[in-house]
C-alpha cells in the first residue's frame, strides 16, 4: 500500500499543495483534476524529483520520504518508475539500450517480467535496433513504457503520458496500457485530465482541485455522487463494470449483464465472458413512471429512485437511481421531475437511451485476461 | 616528414605550434568541463565572480595574461618558487610555459562551448536517468556527458585553432627561442624582423591559413557525425 501526504507552497506563484490519500495493492489510481491542480506535483514528489516542504511517502511500510524524521530517498533509489509525458528517452542510445538502461540498474532479484516479455506486450521488438528520434510519438510512449516496467519497478508513475499524442496515437498506445497495467501487477498512480483514460484504466480515482483533495474512492462509487466536479461534466455519469453474456450478430446487438440486470449494445467485439467497463451517462437516462410501451429504446431498467439532488444549472435535476444494487444517475429538467410527481423511494423505469464505450479496449477487471 | 620547401627552422616552427596548442588543450579540458558544469549547474555565492574570472584573458591584453604568468610562475613567484624548490621544476622559457600560457588564454574560449553544449542537455533527460536507477556519477558519464560532447568537441576544436595563433601571453611568458618556444606566430614575427625574411613569412603565413581552414572543416565534419549520432538529425 503507498500512503502519500505532502505539503508544499511555491514560492513563485503562491501555489500551495496540501494533498493526502492512498493506494492499495496493484491496480491504477487516477489523480485526476484540471491542470494545475497539482497533480503532477504529486507525482514529481512521490518519485523523489521533488523534494516538499512537509510530508510523507510510505510504500508498504517503508518510508521513502519524511520531513518530519528527516528521511529523503533519492529517485535513484526508490525504484519508482516514471513515464513521463514526453517519453524522455535517450536520443543517444538506441531503442534496446534504452529499454535495457534501467534493466541493467535493477538490483539483483527483483523481478518483473523480462525483456522479450515486455517487447512483445508492447509490440516493440521491430523497434530495436532504431533511435529514438526516427520513432512515432506512439512508438516513443510504448518505449518509454517498456523501459519504465524493465527497471523492475516497486511503483509504476504515470504522468499524463497520452497527453502529448494526438487522438489517433492515444487510441494506439491506451490499449498497451491497459495490456501494461494487467500485466505488471503493480501499484500505478496515473496523472491525467482526460476522463476517458479514467473509464479505461482506473480502478480507484483521486480527485484533485486546486491542490486539494476533493473526494477519493473507486471510480465507480465516485462517478455515482452528485457534489463532485465530475458531475458537472457534460459526460458525467455512472461507471458501470458488465460482463459481456452473449452477441445476436443477426441483430446487431451484444447482450451485457451488471449488477442490476442486462443492457443491449451495438454489437462488440469482445467475446462471451469478457469484461467491460462503460459509462451510463446522465442525460442519456430517462425516466418514467410506468412502464412504457412502443418504445425505440432497447433498455428499460426498474429503479428506485433514492435521491434528488441539485445539478448546479438552475433548471435541471438529478436523480440517483438503484438498479439492483448498480446506482444511476439520471439528468432531468425540474419541470419534469414536478410534472411526474417524483418523489424518494418511488419506483421508476429508467431509460437508457445509448451507452458510451470509453475506449475500444476496456478490460476494467484485474483478474479478467487482457484483451 | 619535412616537406622540403621548409626550413628546418620553420618546420619545427610549425610542430612546435601544433605540439603547444595539444598540450595546451589537454592541459585545459578538464577544469573547463568542471567550470563550466559549475558555472551551468552550480549553486554557490560568487559563481558570478568565477565567470568573470574565466572570461579575464579574453578581454585583458595577453601580454598582460603573459606579464601575470611570469609573475605567478617565476622563481621567485608565488607558484613557481615552491616548483623550482621543491621539485627542481623550472617553467619560465619553456615550451610547458608556451602550453601553459596559451591554454589560459584560450581557457574561456573552451568553456564557452562546453557551456553552450551543457546547457542543451534537457535536464529531463537526467531526471529520467535519475528514476530508472542511475546515481549522479553514472547519469553523468551515460547520458549528460554524450549529450554534451558536441560541446566538449566543439571547444576543444576552437581552443586548439586559436591556441596554434596564440603570441601576447607565449611571448611574454615562454619568450621567442627557436626550437623551444618559437611557435608559428612568433617565427613569423621574427622572420618579419629580419631583412629577407618576406618569403619564409609567406610560406608560414600560409601554413598558418591552411591549418586554420583545416581545423573549421575538422570541426564542421564532426559536428555533423556527433549530431547524427545523437539523434538530432
Amino acid at each position: 500500500m503507498l500512503e502519500v501526504a505532502l505539503r508544499h507552497r511555491f514560492a513563485a506563484d503562491g501555489f500551495s499543495l496540501d494533498a493526502g490519500f492512498t493506494a492499495d495493492g496493484a491496480g491504477v489510481t487516477a489523480l485526476f483534476g484540471p491542470s494545475g491542480c497539482g497533480k503532477s506535483t504529486i507525482l514529481a514528489a512521490v518519485a523523489g524529483l521533488l523534494r516538499p516542504q512537509a510530508g510523507r511517502v510510505v510504500l508498504d511500510g517503508q518510508a521513502l520520504l519524511d520531513t518530519a524524521t528527516g528521511i529523503f530517498l533519492p529517485p535513484e533509489r526508490r525504484r519508482f518508475g516514471v513515464v513521463f509525458q514526453e517519453a524522455r528517452l535517450f536520443p543517444h542510445l538506441s531503442v534496446e539500450t534504452n529499454l535495457r538502461y534501467g534493466e541493467r540498474r535493477a538490483p539483483r532479484g527483483a523481478t518483473g517480467p523480462g525483456f522479450e516479455e515486455v517487447v512483445a506486450l508492447l509490440g516493440i521488438g521491430h523497434l530495436l535496433a532504431r533511435r529514438p528520434a526516427g520513432l512515432s510519438g506512439g512508438e516513443r510512449q510504448r518505449v518509454a513504457l517498456g523501459r519504465a516496467l524493465l527497471a523492475r519497478p516497486r511503483l509504476l508513475l504515470m504522468d499524463e503520458p497520452l497527453a502529448a499524442l494526438d487522438t489517433t496515437r492515444r487510441a494506439e498506445v491506451l490499449p498497451f496500457l491497459a495490456r501494461l497495467r494487467d500485466a505488471a501487477r503493480l501499484p500505478i498512480l496515473y496523472v491525467t485530465h482526460a476522463l476517458d483514460e479514467v473509464d479505461a484504466l482506473a480502478d480507484r480515482l483521486v480527485l484533485l482541485e486546486a491542490g486539494r483533495v476533493l473526494a477519493e474512492g473507486g471510480v465507480e462509487a465516485l462517478t455515482a455522487r452528485t457534489d463532485l466536479p465530475l458531475a458537472a461534466r457534460r459526460d458525467a455519469g455512472v461507471l458501470v463494470g458488465c460482463t459481456v453474456l452473449a452477441h445476436d450478430a443477426a441483430r446487431g446487438l451484444t447482450r451485457l449483464g451488471f449488477g442490476g440486470g442486462e443492457l443491449l449494445v451495438p454489437l462488440r467485439p469482445e467475446p462471451p465472458g469478457s469484461r467491460l467497463r462503460l459509462r451510463l451517462r446522465a442525460r442519456d437516462v430517462a425516466v418514467a413512471t410506468e412502464a412504457p410501451r412502443s418504445l425505440s429504446m432497447q433498455n428499460v431498467l426498474p429503479a428506485t429512485l433514492e435521491a434528488i439532488a441539485p445539478t448546479g444549472t438552475p433548471h435541471e435535476l438529478f436523480l440517483r437511481l438503484a438498479v439492483g444494487p448498480t446506482p444511476l444517475l439520471a439528468r432531468v429538467t425540474r419541470d419534469s421531475a414536478e410534472r411526474l410527481g417524483l418523489l424518494p423511494g418511488q419506483m421508476l423505469w429508467a431509460l437508457v437511451k445509448s451507452v458510451a464505450f470509453g475506449l475500444p479496449a476496456p478490460a476494467s477487471s484485474r483478474d479478467g485476461p487482457p484483451s | 616528414m619535412n616537406p622540403g620547401w621548409l626550413s628546418a627552422e620553420e618546420w619545427q616552427a610549425v610542430r612546435l605550434s601544433l605540439e603547444v596548442a595539444s598540450r595546451s588543450v589537454l592541459v585545459s579540458l578538464l577544469p573547463a568541463v568542471l567550470v563550466a558544469w559549475l558555472l551551468v549547474r552550480g549553486r554557490f555565492p560568487g559563481r558570478v565572480l568565477l565567470d568573470a574570472v574565466v572570461h579575464l584573458p579574453l578581454v585583458v591584453p595577453p601580454v598582460v595574461v603573459g606579464w601575470g604568468l611570469l609573475m605567478l610562475f617565476g622563481i621567485r613567484g608565488p607558484i613557481g618558487a615552491p616548483l623550482n624548490e621543491w621539485f627542481g621544476v623550472r617553467l619560465v622559457f619553456t615550451s610547458e610555459a608556451a602550453a601553459l600560457a596559451t591554454a589560459v588564454m584560450s581557457f574561456p574560449l573552451i568553456v564557452r562551448a562546453v557551456r553552450l553544449g551543457l546547457e542543451s542537455v534537457d535536464p529531463g533527460l537526467e531526471a529520467a536517468a535519475r528514476t530508472l536507477g542511475a546515481g549522479p556519477f553514472d547519469r553523468f558519464l551515460t547520458v549528460t556527458l554524450p549529450l554534451m560532447s558536441p560541446g566538449i568537441l566543439a571547444g576543444t576544436v576552437t581552443a586548439f585553432a586559436a591556441g596554434l595563433g596564440e603570441f601576447g601571453a607565449v611571448i611574454t611568458f615562454a619568450s621567442n627561442i627557436p626550437g623551444e618556444t618559437q611557435t608559428l606566430p612568433l617565427a613569423i614575427y621574427s622572420a618579419t624582423q629580419t631583412p629577407g625574411g618576406e618569403a619564409a613569412a609567406g610560406r608560414l603565413a600560409l601554413i598558418s591559413f591552411a591549418l586554420a581552414i583545416g581545423g573549421l572543416l575538422l570541426a564542421e565534419f564532426v559536428a555533423r557525425r556527433m549530431h547524427r549520432l545523437l539523434g538530432r538529425a
